[in-house]
């Protein structure tokens, strides 16, 4: 391991000394190809964000890609319907490792304004894991660019050692949950979400408790 | 050799890797082929270590989700070998004999007041030949749906 003062000593002349899994996640953080798909109305404002103005660019980002076999982000840009839930998880499950979500907006993340609809998913959390919510209704497309930054920044905190996506046995695929005759099954994916525990649950002792 | 500051420093009894030589001898005409070698092998070299990389570095987890013809979320449903009927490809053919007409026609018909007897018997004659060629087709029965 080399000591900071020398590295910074060689820096100034113009070598730079980086660890492997550094330049490992400098190359995933910088190219990260998002999956092109948008459900509604958020993904206007990732059009935007991705065009001339904001330049998503900028961060590497601008790679839409048409298939999810080249993607490395899916940005959940707008509200899932129950029907649309099952094709997302399914483009989710095609993207290749290591892959992440973004969850855009209010109904990305619970359903939003139309959360109280019949077929409306209440947040696509529910069947797959999301690294980044970016509140707002819709949010700018600077909101979207700190998203970026924000899951850039996950990435190049990971570490190579502990990754699991280069472990065969790891769990790759989630469940993708089937249009029945009320509602889609299971209503959500337990590994990955598990419903908050609501107000009525609490015993009027364990409130009296907290208090 | 490269100093810290970056620059390139030769020294000037040795050639590196005999590229730039003051010898006129050096000059001829085939020792410049080495410069298209060199370009060659960066231009091979190039394209080929990204997908050496990735091939090392990407993690290869083929599921049969993943590997699913259809990339829009959807199942797929049936055979993805569909065959065509032949019978579109003699349709198509017999577009082409209007399509050809039409090029023709239009020119002849904006010029028309302009022209001579002689090129509306000519247009007429290869009017003629095309409606030869329809009625030939149509006669064989290229034109029924079966």
């Amino acid at each position: 391991m080399i000591d900071e003062s020398l590295k910074s000593e060689l820096q100034k002349q113009g070598v730079f000394v980086v660890s492997t899994e550094w330049l490992y996640n400098w190359g995933r953080k910088s190219s990260i190809w998002p999956l092109q798909f948008g459900l509604a109305c958020c993904a206007i404002e990732m059009i935007a964000a991705a065009a001339a103005r904001y330049d998503l660019a900028r961060f590497g980002a601008e790679v839409f890609r048409a298939t999810p076999r080249q993607a490395d982000l899916m940005i959940v840009a707008g509200t899932v319907t129950k029907k649309m839930a099952p094709q997302v998880v399914r483009l989710f499950n095609q993207m290749p490792e290591p892959k992440y979500v973004i969850a855009m907006g209010a109904c990305a993340i619970s359903g939003g304004p139309f959360k109280d609809g019949y077929n409306v998913l209440k947040g696509v959390d529910r069947y797959i894991p999301v690294d980044v919510h970016i509140p707002g209704c819709p949010p700018r497309p600077e909101a979207l660019l700190h998203a970026i930054i924000t899951l850039q920044e996950k990435i190049a905190g990971q570490h190579i050692d502990r990754t699991r996506w280069y472990d065969a046995e790891a769990k790759t695929e989630f469940p993708i949950p089937v249009c029945s005759e009320h509602d889609l099954l299971p209503a959500a994916n337990p590994e990955v979400w598990q419903p908050p525990k609501d107000y009525r649950d609490v015993t009027n002792e364990e409130s009296v408790k907290k208090l | 050799m490269l100093t810290s500051s970056g620059n390139l420093v030769r020294n000037s009894a040795q050639p590196v890797a005999g590229l730039i030589v003051p010898d006129s001898e050096m000059d001829s005409y085939s020792t410049q082929y080495l410069f298209v070698v060199v370009f060659l092998a960066v231009a091979v070299a190039f394209p080929l270590a990204p997908l050496i990389l990735s091939r090392l570095l990407a993690p290869h987890k083929p599921t049969p989700i993943k590997t699913d013809t259809y990339e829009c979320g959807l199942t797929a449903k049936g055979d993805p070998w569909v065959q065509f009927r032949v019978g579109y490809y003699i349709y198509a053919l017999v577009y082409v004999i209007f399509a050809a007409e039409t090029v023709f026609l239009y020119p002849w018909a904006v010029a028309f007041h302009g022209l001579s007897l002689g090129a509306f018997v000519v247009m007429m004659v290869f009017v003629l030949l095309l409606v030869e060629g329809l009625v030939y087709a149509w006669a064989k029965g290229a034109l029924e749906w079966k």
